[in-house]
């Protein structure tokens, strides 16, 4: 029963935030602070969510070049900057991951 | 060869999404194995990838469930962690104006962090194509079997794979956002942006509930939207400064 109420809530918590620009595509505007705002979320949000894993992958702060973890995301994020092609920086970057996973 | 009719955009869309679906499936993967490893039923596990369809968000959840956080803590942290879809939507919504009701509904499900970056990729950060919502819908509709696909196997070999945590599978979907986040990075209040949610994120990590994340996202924002008034504020006084001088 609580699950239900779970996987409703969740949706709740997410169909809107996809929809409401779509659904009312032609009529609605936000005031410009509020668009402004808005283009820092992913900037924030993405970071917030994959830098712990990188710099403490096992619970604690690793912050030296035997963590593949750290190694390859820099690597990576230096791919991302110069190219700007997100298939190009998956592609490498899991690739360098695998093979430090390996010889680490 | 150019792509002209639907079915060519339709394909186009799965096919340029291909390296996405490669790194979503480990990310599956190990979402279902952690739900069966915390016993959570394997119907909410797979009614969460099905009906709710937001993989972040999906596997805080699960996270949150483990230590037995109230339902409305999970929702609101879900509700953050999507904010950013305002933000994709915003961007392409442009390009599916002319579409009927329906149809922007259905793209609306879609809308991911993989699907944006495609649609992106492929039509320019300011899209407009009159075919552009097939290739969405290519992308969308792989992306959604896939996640299933692979939610249904860490489900069913959840239990068969021992410290599957450990294995790093996690690092595909830190190399996802990398490839998102770094062409994000246009100017210094982004940069800052990204720096203080960084930090704040390592910070405050044990706060419980995943307060820690909301915190970051939220401080991040206010420090780059803060220095981006700054600097605007900056330049205009450099402005009516350098005007009185003439």
């Amino acid at each position: 029963m609580s699950d239900i109420l779970l996987i409703v809530g969740m949706i709740l918590a997410t169909y809107p935030t996809r929809w409401v620009l779509f659904g009312f595509a032609q009529s609605l505007t936000f005031p410009k602070w509020f668009t402004t705002a808005l283009t820092f979320v992913p900037v924030t949000v993405l970071p917030a969510l994959f830098i712990p894993i990188v710099v403490q992958p096992h619970g604690n702060l690793w912050l030296n070049l035997n963590n593949p973890y750290l190694v390859s995301a820099t690597l990576a994020a230096i791919i991302a900057w110069k190219w700007r092609n997100i298939l190009l920086t998956i592609t490498l970057g899991l690739s360098i991951f695998a093979l430090l996973k390996l010889w680490l | 060869m150019e792509p002209k009719t639907n079915g060519q955009f339709f394909i186009l869309g799965l096919r340029y999404t291909f390296p996405l679906l490669v790194s979503a499936a480990p990310f599956g993967l190990i979402f279902g194995a952690l739900t069966a490893s915390n016993d959570i039923h394997i119907y909410t596990a797979l009614a969460m990838s099905i009906f709710v369809y937001a993989g972040a968000s999906q596997f805080v959840a699960v996270g949150l469930m483990a230590i037995n956080t109230p339902i409305a803590i999970i929702c609101i942290t879900t509700f953050v962690v999507n904010l950013r879809h305002l933000l994709y939507a915003a961007a392409i919504k442009e390009a599916v104006s002319h579409l009927s009701l329906a149809w922007r509904s259905l793209l609306a499900f879609g809308l991911t962090d993989e699907t944006y970056a495609a649609v992106v990729g492929y039509f320019g950060s300011k899209p407009k194509h009159p075919k552009l919502h097939w290739f969405y819908l290519g992308s969308w509709l792989s992306m959604y079997i896939n996640w299933i696909f692979w939610t249904f196997i860490g489900i069913s070999l959840g239990k068969q794979l021992p410290n599957i945590e450990s294995w790093g599978l996690e690092f595909a979907i830190v190399v996802t956002f990398i490839g998102i986040v770094f062409p994000l990075l246009q100017s210094k209040p982004y940069w800052l942006a990204a720096i203080t949610a960084s930090v704040m994120s390592v910070l405050f990590g044990h706060w419980p509930y995943q307060l820690g994340l909301l915190f970051a996202s939220f401080s991040g924002i206010a420090v780059g939207y803060g220095s981006l008034i700054l600097a605007q504020k900056h330049s205009t006084q450099h402005i009516t400064q350098g005007e009185k001088d003439v």
